[in-house]
């Protein structure tokens, strides 16, 4: 099917495209193939725009903008790789490491995590900021899931997941800066939540290790971002509505 | 004047340690301390984790033995989890086990220990090393590494990785047995059986020029405990445990192992990272720990059975027992016992392998949070390693235990380094192959000093800090 969306130019390092009227940068540059790193972002989901390793350079003034939340407009020129950009990428993972408690070595998603890609992708291979090894309780009231919150780097996907596809918003974030963290039903333990559907949603979204089936020894956790993207698609075509409520 | 000669570090071991000899006025041996100068923390760490990443989580105690951690974990956690694990997965597990006792022994013998055999305990130090066997032998050199490099295939091809195999879990194994692997271990598994044939050819043939130091590398009697079955055939998996005393006698017998506490103290000392197990039953309270002195590993896993459970290993122990005069108590025939354990294992293994069964998929259980308590025990190459894990009713840790092979052999190694320091040192200079002499004495029990200080906020500690006058500014003493 032919879009037929009004378009403009904007430019990806030097390299001329048309991006539509109302296109996010990141949308953009997905559409036509030019790669930049993203975590938070998931399409098929709200724009959180929190993790900011999407950041790419706007204009003669090299402003920093995340690519998932700055809109396309005419005449844009977009840097998408530069020693600055790496270099804020890097330290922006850094930083997520330095955070957590992220141990790929026993962590459930070693191997299928996209905290650790990001980090091989970006040339991370050590971290130069003191550790805070936080100890965090873990969460594995659920019979069916385990939530690890040392290894949550607060994307909030499963947040807006589970508000926007789900339609049961059992996750929030409680708390603000170095406090912030995930919370089910008003900070009753997850397995105690009522309105948790056990649709497994959130676990299919986390990027790392923190959301996890229970009974998964380490590198057994594989996630389906990408379920989201079906499932979104799924629903602007109105495919999961009966034919007369789709009318 | 009192005189004291430190060795430090330990050479040719796993992990680090020294020894202080303490002379007296007259350059005799007046006492010997073996202490362990490093520090882990696994106890303490693990709380709050899930029951299923303990396998790999402890595994990090080891790179030498992580298989060991790992069956020891993934056998609490099946008790956590209540389940009895499908057959072919405890077969698999225990083919795992062989491998990893064979590139362990392997590791023990040919690169740590067969310097000080084939050179010479007098030796140039900078060529009595696993170089200078390549130089001397290297047939046997090749043919050593080789036969660890198949026992670490082993733990690859079954569990995934050489070094903490991820494939070992609560419930049985992660990935069944594929054809390619069964036909690809077999077919190397011969070369492994003749270079442990020929190796212990080679070690009963140099026995009798060993005569002082089977003499004098650590014979003294004690208890000796391992994992024991119903057939009395050697058992390096499962079972229920047995000590036997230094005549052979039953001390204790079918003892599961959930009850170890019962049988096994822990005591500490001010100056070693290393926790001192003993026999609890013999120790009244206030008592010297020494009187319950007991051995693990080869040397009392080779006490404890009546036959290996196959025909060249079982022909073995028969010459070994006429060797060593029935139970053997000298700790230098650990090298001896080492070396029918590795000709057993290549026996053991072929037996598995060859049957079809090993093949099977079902190597799995699932299940949930059934008990909150379990104690898992697997032989490891170096003796007995317990692991006890509380958890909560969602399975997270709340409390941690592990009793390693080597701290069990804590008592006997200062004992043996006694004995060899008293045999051989006579007034104030020591020669360099004397001291040798004394590292080998802790060199014949393999000892695993990182997996054996695993624990945290127990150890007795005293830090003193002073200035450059030699003036105490600080101190903090803790336990």
């Amino acid at each position: 099917m032919v879009d037929r969306r009004p378009t403009i130019h904007v430019s990806f390092d030097g390299v001329e495209y048309e991006a539509f009227v109302g296109e996010s940068v990141l949308e953009c540059a997905r559409r036509v193939g030019v790669k930049i790193p993203s975590l938070c972002f998931l399409e098929g989901l709200s724009v959180w725009g929190g993790c900011r390793v999407c950041v790419v350079e706007i204009a003669e003034g090299h402003r920093l903008r995340p690519a998932c939340a700055t809109t396309c407009v005419a005449d844009m020129e977009i840097k998408t790789e530069t020693p600055r950009l790496r270099a804020y990428r890097k330290s922006i993972l850094e930083l997520l490491f330095a955070e957590g408690n992220h141990v790929c070595a026993v962590c459930v998603s070693n191997g299928n995590c996209e905290l650790q890609d990001m980090a091989v992708h970006c040339g991370m291979d050590h971290v130069r900021y003191d550790t805070q090894a936080p100890k965090r309780e873990i969460d594995a009231s659920h019979p069916k899931y385990i939530f690890d919150p040392n290894r949550c780097i607060l994307c909030t996907r499963c947040v807006r997941v589970c508000d926007e596809i789900e339609g049961a918003h059992v996750w929030d974030i409680s708390y603000r800066g170095e406090s912030a963290h995930l919370i089910t039903e008003m900070n009753k333990p997850w397995g105690e939540s009522l309105s948790c559907t056990w649709c497994g949603k959130c676990v299919a979204v986390c990027p790392t290790g923190s959301l996890a089936y229970q009974g998964r020894a380490i590198g057994e956790m594989e996630h389906d971002p990408a379920m989201i993207k079906r499932l979104a698609v799924a629903r602007n075509r109105h495919e999961w509505l009966y034919p007369e409520e789709a009318k | 004047m009192s005189n004291t000669v430190i060795i430090d570090p330990v050479t040719r071991i796993e992990g680090h340690a020294k020894i202080a000899i303490e002379l007296d006025n007259a350059g005799a041996v007046d006492s010997v301390r073996f202490s362990v100068v490093e520090f882990r923390g696994f106890e303490e760490f693990c709380k709050g984790r899930p029951v299923w990443e303990m396998p790999s989580l402890t595994a990090r105690t080891c790179g030498i033995c992580p298989v060991s951690h790992l069956l020891a974990s993934a056998k609490a956690g099946d008790a956590i989890m209540g389940v009895r694990i499908p057959q072919t997965a405890t077969r698999l597990r225990r083919v795992v086990n062989l491998g990893q006792i064979i590139q362990s022994h392997a590791l023990s013998f040919f690169h740590l220990s067969s310097p000080d055999m084939l050179l010479g305990w007098d030796h140039d130090p900078a060529t009595r090393n696993v170089f200078g066997v390549m130089s001397a032998e290297p047939e046997l050199a090749r043919r050593g590494i080789r036969l660890r490099g198949f026992g670490q295939r082993v733990l690859e091809a079954i569990a995934g990785r050489k070094v903490h195999s991820p494939g070992i879990v609560p419930g049985g194994i992660a990935n069944p047995m594929t054809e390619e692997i069964r036909s690809e271990l077999l077919t190397n598994l011969a070369e492994a059986k003749q270079t442990a044939e020929d190796a212990l050819g080679i070690f009963i043939s140099m026995l009798d020029k060993f005569d002082r130091e089977i003499q004098n590398f650590g014979l003294f009697p004690s208890l000796h405990l391992g994992l024991a079955n119903e057939a009395g055939t050697w058992e390096n998996y499962d079972g229920h445990l047995k000590f036997v005393d230094a005549e052979g006698n039953t001390v204790a017998d079918n003892i599961d192992p959930t009850n170890y506490r019962e049988y096994i103290g822990e005591a500490t000392r001010r100056d070693s990272y290393l926790k001192s197990p003993y026999f609890k039953p013999m120790v009244a309270p206030g008592e010297d720990v020494n009187i319950g002195i007991y051995r693990v590993g080869p040397l009392a896993r080779l006490n404890v059975c009546e036959t290996m459970g196959s025909p060249l290993a079982d022909e073995a122990l028969a010459a070994y027992r006429e060797r060593a005069g029935g139970t053997a108590n000298s700790s230098f025939f650990y090298h001896y016992a080492r070396l029918i354990e590795i000709l057993a294992c290549t026996e053991l293994m072929g037996e598995f392998l060859e049957d079809e069964t090993i093949l099977d998929t079902n190597v799995r259980a699932t299940a949930g949070i059934n008990h909150r308590h379990a104690v898992g025990v697997s032989e490891a190459p170096r003796g007995t390693l317990f692991h006890e894990y509380s958890v909560d009713a969602n399975g997270l840790l709340e409390n941690v235990n592990m009793i390693i092979a080597t701290g069990q052999n804590n008592l006997p190694m200062n004992a043996t380094v006694l004995q060899i320091a008293k045999e051989w040192i006579d007034g104030p200079d020591i020669p360099e192959g004397v001291l040798n002499r004394i590292e080998a004495g802790i060199r014949a029990f393999d000892p695993c000093l990182s997996c054996s200080t695993h624990a945290v906020g127990k150890m007795p500690l005293d830090v003193t800090l002073l200035d450059h006058e030699g003036t105490v500014v600080s101190s903090v003493k803790r336990g």
